[in-house]
């Protein structure tokens, strides 16, 4: 037995019901379980084979992440590299990266942290996993300049009316973090949206901070070639090196991380592919209506997919279990409205720029109404008792 | 009738905190939302509110035994709605600036959940003084949740009470940024909300009164 099994079990005494720490308990017992075994295990049948429990749930997504952050915290310092005239290399772009994007993870999780062990304790359930992951996708989804109270703020406001006010974790009918993005994408738009994507103070003439998708050519030219002229090429929107929010530059990084979690089954790959399709599908069909080639309703759904944060959405946000419809037929429904949703914003819209938030979110509130109306109409199908 | 005890400061407190119009019976969330972007338009919609109900309750109250019960909806609106153009006509005498700026709001007392609510629920079977306080309290209840959200609605959304500049110039030096989302509705929504989440767990307020 090690030691310090021993010391948690010494103190565990003073957690319990007639101990002096007992309104800390649930804090204690996020402590034991992270270092130890998650839950007690059964002494007689029925012996659970399955070990898929929330918290290995929770960390399968965070290991899915792991790409993602990693790309996105060099790609940070690349790009602000590249804003003062420099081609950074390795080493320089991720120890700028990590000097902009570490705080605003560290942030996140301490405020986070701090109203989870608050309504743990308030409310006597236990302190969720389910913060690990809000807490990583919230700063990936933030321009890596954000002030650091208003990165406080939104998670704040996202685990709070996202989620407690629901009564914790598996009862939200909102993704948590994306909560938490709108609200700052409505409350502060200065440092969310515009030349907020480049973690650098000042930029050479010619260097364009904006994203992708900000970019509209004027009447006569054509988008595309606009795009590939300001350095979003194809491939650059694939493997990442574009302005953007900390994680969602890099399809390539969204789809290994896709591609992780649909083999160990943790994300529903209907939602994924099927998102996909309809973004591809909508993209196509504004693609083909003539007139308007030079907004982005001519850029085609090679460029949809790519830029963006759609592939970052619909992989980890649009995926999770608890605002997903949990019926097969809505969760493919559920995944093509959101790709067509995500375009027609991003198209229609000159308003919102970026769609993929504002459509997943939508489509959180209407997933439970999916998978009613499934329900429904399977129900209607069956033959009745005779 | 059984009336002679009536308890004039209770019928007046209740609409005010423990029945409060807007965080217990949940009306008149709508003009809640519109009027509440700046203390000075949520101020003279909560006086307006507050008259319009008192007098109305009154009216009612004292032509209850005359109004034929099917058609007693329409008696009570024409009464409502003569109040409401008195009311609609004097701030555009007097007030012009902030009858402006609240446009169509004042008209719409009319359909104000809280009038005919408290008409129907209330004035049609009590007498004329206790529905006049009656009206007073409720009307006294929303002015108090219109002016607490619109008092932090413009804090937050536009750093200003009353049009003064409240938040000093070295905040906004520092980083600070006045919150957008509280000029938006959505902001009126999630501060009502909040207030009656805050409300409903002051001690007092218990859980079978909820």
């Amino acid at each position: 037995m090690n030691p310090f099994k021993k010391l948690l079990e010494s103190s565990e005494k003073h957690f319990t019901e007639s101990g002096r720490f007992h309104s800390l308990e649930p804090l204690f017992d996020t402590i034991k379980t992270i270092f130890l075994f998650p839950s007690p295990r059964n002494k007689q049948v029925p012996f659970v084979r399955d070990n898929l429990d929330l918290k290995r749930y929770m960390s399968f997504v965070l290991l899915s992440l792991i790409p993602v952050l990693i790309f996105g915290i060099y790609n940070t310092g690349f790009q602000a590299g590249l804003a003062r005239g420099e081609t950074y290399t390795v080493f320089r772009s991720f120890l700028t990266g990590s000097r902009y994007v570490l705080p605003i993870i560290l942030v996140t999780y301490g405020v986070g942290f701090f109203w989870e062990t608050l309504f743990a304790s308030l409310r006597n359930h236990k302190i969720s996993e389910g913060l690990l992951v809000t807490g990583l996708l919230f700063p990936l989804t933030l321009p890596a300049t954000i002030p650091l109270w208003q990165v406080a703020l939104g998670i704040s406001f996202g685990v709070v009316i996202g989620k407690e006010v629901f009564g914790g974790t598996g009862r939200n009918i909102l993704n948590p973090a994306l909560t938490g993005r709108a609200f700052l994408f409505f409350s502060y738009p200065l440092s969310m949206s515009g030349d907020v994507w480049v973690a650098a103070k000042t930029t050479v003439d010619g260097v364009s901070s904006a994203t992708a998708l900000s970019i509209m050519a004027p009447e006569g030219e054509r988008l595309a070639t606009l795009l590939s002229d300001s350095g979003f090429t194809l491939s650059n929107l694939f493997f990442g090196f574009v302005p953007g929010s900390i994680g969602e530059t890099s399809a390539l990084c969204c789809l290994l991380g896709a591609a992780f979690l649909i083999i160990t089954r943790i994300a529903n790959f209907r939602i994924i592919i099927g998102g996909i399709a309809g973004l591809i599908l909508t993209a196509t069909i504004f693609y083909l209506i003539p007139g308007g080639s030079h907004t982005w309703s001519d850029a085609g759904p090679l460029y949809h997919l790519c830029a963006g944060g759609f592939l970052f959405g619909i992989s980890f946000m649009a995926t999770d279990p608890v605002s997903a419809p949990g019926t097969n037929p809505g969760r493919w429904i559920f995944g093509g409205l959101i790709g067509f949703l995500t375009v027609t914003i991003r198209v229609v819209n000159p308003a919102f720029v970026e769609g993929a938030m504002l459509a997943i979110l939508f489509m959180n509130v209407f997933a439970s109404l999916l998978d009613h109306i499934v329900i429904k109409y399977t129900a209607s199908k069956r033959i009745p008792n005779v | 009738m059984s009336e002679e005890n009536t308890n004039y400061i209770e019928i007046l407190t209740k609409g005010i905190w423990k029945e409060n119009p807007v965080a217990y019976q949940v009306l008149g969330i709508c003009s809640a939302l519109a009027v509440t972007v700046k203390m000075s338009t949520s101020i003279v919609m909560g006086i307006a509110l507050t008259l319009v109900t008192a007098f109305s309750s009154m009216l009612i109250s004292a032509l209850r035994k005359k109004i034929p019960s099917n058609i007693r909806i329409i008696a009570e609106l024409a009464i409502i709605a003569s109040l409401v153009i008195v009311t609609d006509q004097i701030l555009k005498a007097f007030f012009y600036d902030i009858s402006k700026q609240l446009s169509i709001f004042v008209g719409l007392i009319i359909t104000n959940c809280i009038v005919l609510g408290r008409a129907e629920a209330f004035a049609l079977a009590n007498k004329p003084l206790a529905s006049f306080l009656d009206g007073i309290g409720n009307g006294l209840g929303y002015s108090l949740v219109l002016i607490a959200v619109a008092f932090l609605r413009e804090l937050l959304g536009s750093g200003k009470i009353f049009g003064f500049n409240i938040i000093p110039q070295f905040f906004f030096d520092a980083g600070y940024q006045n919150m957008g989302l509280m000029v938006l509705a959505p902001g009126a929504f999630f501060i009502i909300g909040l207030l009656v989440w805050l409300k409903n767990s002051l001690p007092g307020v218990s859980k079978e009164e909820r």
